[in-house]
């Protein structure tokens, strides 16, 4: 492996161009992160009380069901991005390690689609009273 | 094509003069942990039940708040348990929030000096904590009715 031609130098040295992609997009979910909950904790602060109703009819609208779409994305972004750096630290078998990285992506994406579906069901069809 | 076997690792925990700049390294990663499993789950399942009409968010409200009355015993186990799970999370929120704005303030090449990095990692710990006890305060006063 690798005494010959250049190719095989670089060969399993890890890829190029890519390097710091997974660093920044941790940082860009970060700030999505830090905006979005900052929205949610004062929208929350904001309501009169906390009452199915209340609840449902501020949900339905695009203005509070947008960004709380956008919110979930953001987080099991960033939470997929995270636990990766944990799954390739502390799991060294490579097999655990494919397993432990195939249950994180269903564990995010089922979430993230469950929490997609949820809130657009409430600002779509409405909740039932 | 695998990796190549004695291409260089980074160093691990072993070599490093442990201090609270490596107990904020530790817990940032068990807070992102807790915020990913107990946060995410229990917020989905406040939306669906919020999207499941109102007998689903009165039957979310008895285990995760408050089971009333007539509350089973498995519902007052479950209320202290939520209780137990919310000031963890809110714990966790706070501290993964102050030490990430420490994590971009350092991403910038700001706050290495070793006095100065310190101090920032004890803000970190003692702004988390008074949020958590702020917070804490707030909603049991609400609860019980005290303010």
């Amino acid at each position: 492996m690798g005494n010959g031609t250049s190719i095989g130098k670089v060969r399993g040295s890890g890829s190029a161009k890519h390097g710091g992609e997974h660093w920044i997009n941790q940082r860009v979910s970060a700030a999505g992160n830090i905006l979005l909950t900052f929205w949610l904790v004062i929208s929350l602060i904001r309501l009169p009380n906390y009452e199915h109703e209340t609840l449902a009819v501020w949900l339905s609208q695009p203005i509070v069901a947008v960004p709380m779409i956008l919110m979930l994305v953001s987080i099991f972004w960033h939470a997929r991005l995270g636990l990766q750096v944990l799954i390739e630290d502390y799991v060294h078998d490579e097999g655990n390690k494919f397993a432990a990285m195939l249950l994180l992506n269903f564990y995010v994406v089922a979430s993230v689609v469950f929490g997609i579906f949820t809130i657009a069901k409430i600002a779509i069809i409405g909740a039932p009273t | 094509m695998g990796q190549k076997p004695d291409r260089p690792i980074s160093p691990h925990l072993g070599i490093y003069q442990r201090g609270p700049h490596m107990m904020v390294s530790i817990i940032h990663r068990i807070t992102g942990f807790v915020l990913a499993t107990a946060g995410m789950l229990t917020l989905l399942w406040w939306l669906a039940s919020i999207a499941g009409g109102e007998q689903a968010y009165a039957t979310f409200l008895s285990y995760a708040v408050d089971g009333g009355k007539d509350a089973t015993t498995w519902q007052i186990v479950c209320n202290w348990l939520f209780r137990l799970v919310a000031i963890g999370v809110t714990w966790s929120f706070f501290q993964h929030l102050f030490s990430g704005l420490r994590h971009l303030v350092m991403d910038m090449g700001a706050g290495y000096e070793l006095k100065t990095n310190k101090q920032w990692t004890w803000a970190v710990f003692i702004a988390a904590i008074m949020a958590t006890v702020a917070v804490a305060l707030h909603v049991a006063s609400r609860m019980t009715g005290a303010l």
